[in-house]
């Protein structure tokens, strides 16, 4: 049964890829892009990390595969010519590609693992633990400076998406807190006392 | 874990200060804070590098290993401090001047100065990419700050796209020798990567890795980068990106190197020669015919990689300490020579045109005297500092049997010796006047006049080039052993 399912997730994995890359259409592409993510959390469940699998759908495909197709539909861009472009290089870029994969087919094909390797590697899925808190563990203790680097690593990119965007403009008007609470009724409102069916 | 916050308490501290300072900035007075957070940080950079100097002994291992702090590292990484401290100083009038200066700007070069130290430091091939794309990110934005400049932008974009795709090798090497270790640890590494037992799937892992790494030392043949992106950013950030950045990525790949593949030395160091070989003989070539200063120093700095590069190919400590010796005075050379480019101006305009220093000796015989130590330092001319630089990787060269390649870099810098003349004859030959202005402020002045003092006294005897060999050979023992 499992390997009925691997086979489905790793086909659909591959058609996803295949079509993402193909697509004429870009919306179409970001769709088939979603079905690649969502087989390869597939893929992650049937290897025991349902946290990856979950992680990948809600931050893959919730977040990062709609931004996309969002900034797919805006975009003003004419993507066949930019195909059209890449077709004058392709047969070069084929014949790269090929002698690259026999490389790795004589690399693979001659591919052994350290005698040692097997004892340096750390378990997969740990038998004792949840899925989740094995992750925290390693996260926030093994791997505490890499966490925190990859946080000043974020920060950057913050600081840069603002230094080179963010323009400052003196024509806007802007909220101004404390005026808006030092605001006065008497000052700000006239209250008349109208009567009935004389109007004013 | 509280020893393991002890050895990295320069990394927290500099970090710590790059967000307070943001923090600062951003609810006060934003860029009219700039200048004084610019000297705030080349002190803090300043501070650090006196105290990692000298109170830093030993060899510190923490987080399991992925971080190491030895001599090797401090040296390394006081080289780094000391060159961002002074770059940092050198920019702050001219981005002034040219409305440059925003608070960022500092902040953002003292984070990458943290990605430097976690890289010279790192001792685990997952610590050394985050260190790598720390420093690498914040260079990308640097580039690109002079926003409304096509050519600034380019710069930027054309850096990050060749530095993903270099990290994307870099990342691809790291998996295959995870796939054959079972460990991303260096110490594992080396343990399982021994000369003559090394498999196929390990060299190919190292090969991509050596060219992830050879990207960010802009060694050809993955060098394209360079002349654009020196030429397209600011020239305060052209010289950052000639001096810090590159000594953390060399010192970087000679950690690999040694602590990861020490065993396996005949495997790569062919490869490391072959890389020293390209760029030497581009970096003579290609500069001959370029007009503009800036492309002129890009391939400079390739052709002084190549250089430094032949220290690592021998893969002795000899080798490691000639390698650390060169980017010491590599350094301090760019720093004179950029200093005299952001001086130069005509009518207020920045100008980078090789032949406006015509006749610039008659005007400013002082200023046109530092050059001239400069360029002859940089193009290996007895008795200047830059000389002895090179005669030490060969020593390690010839020491290690790499007699051919020596014998390559020796006609290199022959050839490349031309274009850095040439400079030399337009200022005191040229046929018209250039009528270029050179008048930075007093600040630049003075780091102009003290690296070519620095580089033109360091013969004499008694000074003994302020010994600097004897730290970089502490250094470079603690690496290799």
């Amino acid at each position: 049964m499992s390997v009925f399912a691997f086979y489905l997730f790793a086909i659909s994995v591959v058609t996803g890829g295949f079509f993402t890359v193909v697509s004429r259409n870009p919306v179409h592409s970001v769709l088939w892009l979603i079905l690649a993510f969502l087989s390869s959390a597939g893929l992650f469940v049937l290897l025991g990390a349902e946290f990856v699998a979950m992680l990948l759908i809600i931050v893959y495909v919730g977040a990062v595969a709609v931004l996309f197709l969002f900034v797919v539909m805006m975009l003003d861009i004419d993507f066949a010519e930019l195909k059209a472009e890449m077709a004058k290089y392709m047969p070069l870029a084929l014949l790269i590609a090929l002698v690259i994969l026999m490389q790795f087919v004589i690399a693979f094909g001659a591919w052994e693992t350290n005698a040692a390797a097997e004892g340096l590697r750390a378990q997969i899925t740990p038998v004792d633990r949840h899925n989740t808190e094995a992750l925290g563990l390693i996260l926030y203790d093994d791997y505490f400076l890499l966490f925190q680097l990859s946080g000043l690593i974020l920060l950057v990119a913050m600081i840069g998406a603002i230094v080179l965007t963010l323009r400052h403009r003196t024509d806007v008007k802007r909220q101004d807190v404390v005026a808006q609470m030092m605001r006065d009724p008497a000052k700000a409102m006239e209250l008349k006392d109208i009567k009935p069916g004389q109007g004013l | 874990m509280s020893a393991d916050l002890g050895t990295i308490l320069p990394e927290i501290l500099l970090s710590l200060f790059a967000i307070l300072g943001l923090l600062g900035a951003v609810y006060t007075g934003k860029d009219a804070l700039a200048s004084a957070l610019v000297w705030v940080t080349s002190a803090v950079f300043l501070g650090l590098a006196a105290w990692i100097g000298l109170s830093g002994e030993g060899t510190h291992i923490a987080f399991n290993g992925m971080f190491v702090d030895d001599g090797f590292a401090r040296f390394a990484k006081v080289v780094i401090l000391l060159s961002a401290a002074a770059v940092l100083v050198m920019s702050e009038g001219y981005m002034k001047s040219r409305d440059l200066l925003r608070f960022e700007y500092p902040v953002l070069v003292a984070l990458s100065v943290v990605g430097m130290m976690m890289m010279v430091s790192a001792g685990d091939l997952m610590a050394l990419y985050m260190g790598l794309e720390l420093q690498s990110l914040a260079l990308y934005v640097v580039a690109s700050l002079r926003r409304d400049s096509a050519r600034s932008t380019e710069a930027g974009l054309k850096y990050f796209v060749l530095g993903a795709l270099s990290s994307g090798l870099l990342l691809y090497g790291a998996s295959l020798v995870y796939g054959y270790a079972g460990t991303t640890l260096f110490s594992g590494i080396i343990q399982t990567a021994q000369h003559g037992d090394v498999s196929l799937g390990l060299l190919f892992g190292l090969i991509f890795l050596i060219a992830g790494l050879a990207f960010k030392v802009s060694a050809v043949p993955f060098h394209m980068w360079t002349p654009d992106v020196y030429e397209g950013a600011p020239t305060p950030v052209t010289a950052f990106f000639a001096t810090a950045p590159k000594v953390a990525a060399m010192a970087l790949f000679a950690r690999v190197m040694h602590d990861a593949f020490g065993g396996a030395i005949k495997d790569w160091s062919q490869v490391v020669a072959l890389l020293s070989v390209l760029s030497m003989l581009l970096g003579a070539f290609a500069a001959i015919g370029q007009t503009n200063i800036k492309r002129l120093m890009a391939y400079s700095s390739i052709a002084h990689m190549g250089y430094a590069l032949i220290g690592l190919a021998a893969g002795t400590a000899l080798g490691i300490q000639s390698m650390l010796v060169y980017m010491a005075i590599y350094v301090t050379m760019n720093i004179g020579t950029f200093a005299f480019i952001l001086m130069m101006e005509r009518d207020g305009q920045p100008v980078t045109d090789i032949s406006a220093l015509n006749q610039f000796a008659k005007r400013e015989p002082g200023k046109a005297l530092a050059m001239l130590v400069l360029m002859f330092s940089l193009a290996g001319v007895p008795p200047m500092l830059g000389f002895f630089a090179k005669f030490g990787v060969w020593q390690a060269g010839v020491d290690a049997g790499l007699v051919w390649l020596v014998v390559v870099s020796a006609f290199a810098s022959a050839i490349g010796a031309y274009y850095y003349l040439r400079i030399v004859f337009f200022m005191y030959f040229g046929s018209e006047d250039g009528a270029i202005e050179v008048n930075g402020s007093k600040t630049l002045w003075v780091f102009l006049m003290g690296a070519a003092a620095i580089i033109g006294i360091a013969w004499v005897p008694g000074i003994n080039m302020f010994g600097i060999g004897a730290i970089a050979e502490l250094a470079a023992t603690s690496l290799v052993n």
